[in-house]
Parts: C-alpha cells; structure tokens; sequence
C-alpha cells in the first residue's frame, strides 16, 4: 500500500512539532525537579552543607528504584497516576508526565555527579565567607557545576527523543506514533525513512545546541 | 585576639576515634603574624579551622576578640567568618567568576552596594598588584596570582585576621617570597593579625614572629622565632631548624677532619648583640689559642644576628680549658661529637 504524500507531509510537521513539544517540555519540568531532586541529594551527602543521612537514603533509594525500569513498561506502569494527573492516558501531555518523571530522576543523578567532581575547597572557600548553604547552593554550586552540567542535559534531551519515540507508540503521538502506524503497522519503508532522518536532526539540532552554550559557559 | 582554651578535637573515623587536636592551649595576639608548623597529620590544619568554625572542638573553649565562639548562633557564625580572612593551599578560587568576581563574592555577602563593591575591588586589586587581570578567569593566571586572588578576596571584608592554610607550599621557592612579603605588607600595613600554619621552616623563618611546633596534635614548643631557632627543646623543632639551615658540616667532611688530627669540635653560639662582639678573638688571644672556624654561618632572625659556628681550638691543654670556660660566660658553647655523623 502506498503513502499519500500529499496528506502525508503535514502530517508528519505536525508530529515534529508533537516530539519537540514533549521534548522541551519534559526537558523543562524536568530539569526543575530533577535539579531540585539532585541539589538535595548532593547537599545532604555525608560531610556537606546540609548533611542528612535520612534525606539523603530515601532520595537514593527513590532513583535506584525508578531508573532501572524500562521507560516503556514505566509508561504503562503509572497510566493509573497519569490519567488522575493529566486526566487521560492518550495524547502528547499524557506522554509528558511519564517523561517528565523518569526524566527527574536521571537528570538527578546527572546533576548529582557533576557537583561531587566540583573542588570541596570551593565549598570551604565559600562558607569561610560566611556564606550560608543556601548561597552557596545558588552562588557557587550551580555556576561552578553549570557547563558539565548542560552538556549532562544535553545527553538527556537525546534520550528524551527516544523516550518521546517510545511514548508514541503507546498514544503519545509525535514522530514515534507515525513511525510505528506506518512503518510498523502498514510496512512502509519510506515513512519509517523519513521519521529516522527527522529525528537525526533533532539529535543533531540538540547536541549542537548543548555544545555551543557549555562552551561559551566554560569558555573552551 | 584568638585564644585556644585546652581545645581538643576528636574525629570518628567508622569506629576509630583520632585525636586530631589534643589539649592545646596557645593565645595569638594582636598585630603579630603567628606561624603553626608541624608535619603532616600534626593537627594545625585542624586547629586553623577551629578558628572560624569550620571544623568544632570537642571540647575546650576558643575566643576570637574577646568572644567564645562556642556559644553563636549559626547567623553569628556567619558573622565571626565574615571577619575572619581565610586563603588556602589550593587557593580555591571560583572558577566561573572572574577575578573581580571572586574578590567582589564576600561582598556581596555581606551585602554592600554595587559601587562600593566596584570600588573596594579596584582597591584591592591594586593593593595585590594584578589591576591588569580583572577580567581574566582564573584559570587564566599562574599561581602566584591566584594566591594574590585569594589573598584580595580574603581582605575584601575588611578582617582584623588573616588565617592561612599552608598558603605557599604549592608555590616554587620565588613566587612563595613573592606570597611571603605581600602576607607581611597586610600584617604591617592594615595591622591584620595572621595565624598560618605550614611544614616550611622558611616561612615561619621569613615572616613570624611567634611559632608554635605540633607534633600528634599537640603543641610542643611554642616561643617567639628568634628563641625557637637559637634554643630548640625538643627534636623535631631542631629537625624543623636543620631544614632550613644546616648546623654541621656532613659526615664525610668530618671523617677527614679527624683523620687530619682534629680531636675536639665546639659549636659556638652566639645570639643577638654579642654576635657583633669580637668575643671569640678576645678571648683566645688572652689564653694564647689558635682558634679554627670549621663551619658555620650568621645570620638575620627577625632582625637579630644569630651565629653559629664549629670551631677547634689549638693550643695548650689547660688554655683551652680557660678559653672555654670564659667563653661560655658570654655565649652558649657546647662540645660536638665527631663520629654523631
């Protein structure tokens, strides 16, 4: 069976426009808890600003448990939390929140191991200055970490693209529900062609993004 | 100014328990630079951060301008950091700022205005000498200058102290003289009292005037400069000294000196005013003995000349014996064993 191309172009602008959505999105609430999520973890490690063994064990735990599970079963696992959420299951902000919650908790770590590489003398530095931990969190543990820590959210942005791919096949929309309806479901090689170029470039289009702003915030 | 009242330290390391800091009791005061030199593991670096809280006593009393510092509040804390001017080893300087950046940071903490912050940056950049590099990033600049950064950042507050946490040793011996007389122009020049710690004898030599030898977090000696180098007590000070001069020639040296017929070596030490007297001629000619200088040096200890030298003495028996017992009236003689090596 062949693809209409001419209903079939505006179809697939529409689906570039549902993945950016979900990506940036996602990208954005995200970042938000996933910072926050990292900060405290980072803050409350044995000898830091804010030490607090309990805090610090139920964050952990919280991520060890929530990142090993495959984002697609993840997806189909917490349907129930999604639709009292967002009120339904189907369509590009149902997709978001899934995203955005196993997104949180890889930028945490993300986060995380960029502010342990940062020099613990900075931090003594800081507080000999009376700085208090909330200051040292917002003046120095962010710009310090900043540059590694884009490049860090750059690496997730691409793996949104893919989680994105996979919340379309199960009602998402977006690039992934066109691939797997035309590519999959009716076998049609050139549809499937066309959504992986696409979706090259928005890897490309992110990567370079990333790279050129951590440059410039590390002037390297 | 900083008062240590039987203050120790104690850290439990899984179910060790080490004394990092043990029953130390040293008063700085105002005005002097006060070095604290120890090897590594001795405790100082542990004992410098008791001063600003950083780290807290197990148990003793510390008091900073008259104030026990155990009782503040986290918000005086604060407070008593941001008047005490810290700089480090590794200079931990912010490297997503730039110079005018880091030095402006205590500033901003503290809350000053925009343009007196803009002002006080440029007076400190000229004080440290780097007006040239405001704008540069720190990894930007030698190592020198990073201290001279620290040093800046560390005065912006305006602190009646300066705590310095080995500041030279990742320093070459030129840029450490470099470090060393700017540390010497704050204390002179804005009477800044300095506490430092270091393992460089150098430094304590060069600029303090009062030092305090650790030794297994414990104070061992503790003495103005002067009298630590010419009247060393315990051996790990004298190993201290030996480090930045030598008192005896090596042992290869000395073996052909006794095989040359050389029997008794004195070490003659002569302090302060009587370094300038010609004792040691006086009174060999009154007893008729050839005196031969085998090593030795004079030199300046916090402007005082302080000799010491090997010598031998030819001449008859009992002569000697005179000279010796005259000569010990004036400066400190003791005999040298050869074969110590």
């Amino acid at each position: 069976m062949k693809v209409d191309w001419s209903t079939f172009w505006p179809r697939i602008v529409e689906s570039t426009g549902e993945t950016i959505l979900m990506v940036i999105m996602t990208l954005i609430f995200g970042s938000i808890l996933g910072i926050t999520i990292g900060l405290l973890l980072f803050v409350t490690r044995t000898g830091n600003i804010l030490e607090n063994k309990i805090v610090f064990t139920l964050l952990n735990i919280l991520i060890n448990i929530i990142r090993p599970i495959p984002f697609i079963i993840f997806l189909v696992a917490i349907s129930p939390l999604t639709r009292a959420v967002v009120g339904t299951t189907i369509g590009t902000w149902a997709a978001i929140f899934p995203m955005t919650i196993a997104a949180s908790f890889g930028i945490a770590r993300v986060v995380e191991n960029n502010l342990v590489s940062i020099d613990s003398g900075v931090i003594e530095a800081a507080k000999a200055m009376g700085a208090s931990p909330l200051r040292i969190i917002f003046t120095v543990l962010i710009p310090e970490a900043l540059g590694p820590l884009i490049l860090g959210l750059t690496f997730v942005t691409v793996s949104l693209i893919d989680f994105s791919a996979m919340a379309g096949t199960v009602g998402g929309g977006g690039l992934g529900h066109v691939a797997m309806t035309y590519g999959y479901q009716r076998f049609d090689g050139s549809v499937m062609l066309v959504t992986v170029i696409i979706l090259i470039v928005l890897v490309q289009i992110a990567q370079w993004i990333g790279n050129t702003l951590s440059r410039k915030i590390m002037r390297r | 100014m900083i008062e240590f009242r039987n203050i120790s330290k104690t850290f439990k390391i899984g179910n060790r328990e080490v004394n990092a800091v043990n029953n130390v009791s040293l008063s700085i005061e105002q005005g002097e630079i006060f070095g604290i030199i120890g090897f590594s593991g001795a405790g100082k670096s542990t004992l410098l951060r008791l001063v600003n809280l950083l780290e807290n006593p197990t148990s003793g009393e510390i008091h900073v301008k008259g104030v026990n510092i155990g009782s503040l509040s986290q918000k005086e804390v604060r407070k008593l950091r941001s008047g005490i001017g810290m700089i480090f080893q590794n200079f931990n300087l912010f490297g997503s700022r730039t110079v005018a950046g880091n030095i402006a940071y205590p500033l901003k903490l503290a809350g000053v205005p925009k343009k007196e912050i803009n002002e006080r940056v440029n007076e400190l950049l000229s004080f440290v000498g780097l007006t040239d590099k405001a704008k540069d990033f720190p990894e930007q600049l030698s190592g020198g200058q990073k201290q001279r950064v620290g040093i800046a950042r560390a005065l912006a507050t305006s602190p009646d102290i300066l705590i310095c946490d080995e500041a030279t040793s990742a320093l070459d011996p030129d840029t450490t003289g470099e470090i060393l007389r700017l540390l010497k122009k704050v204390n002179k020049e804005l009477g800044i009292t300095i506490l430092l710690i270091t393992h460089e004898m150098h430094v304590i030599q060069e600029i303090c005037d009062r030092v305090a030898v650790m030794e297994n977090g414990e104070v061992i000696e503790s003495d103005s400069v002067f009298n630590v180098f010419t009247n060393p007590t315990h051996l790990t000070t004298q190993r201290f000294i030996q480090s930045v001069q030598q008192d005896r020639p090596s042992a290869t040296l000395l073996e052909e000196w006794r095989k040359k017929g050389g029997k008794h070596l004195y070490r003659v030490i002569f302090k302060g005013e009587i370094a300038s007297d010609p004792v040691l001629s006086r009174v060999t000619r009154k007893f008729d003995v050839d005196v031969n200088i085998v090593y030795g040096s004079v030199r300046e200890l916090q402007e005082k000349l302080y000799g010491n030298l090997l010598v031998s003495f030819v001449g008859q028996e009992e002569n000697i014996s005179s000279v010796l017992s005259e000569l010990k009236q004036d400066v400190t003689v003791e005999e040298v064993k050869v074969n110590e090596g």
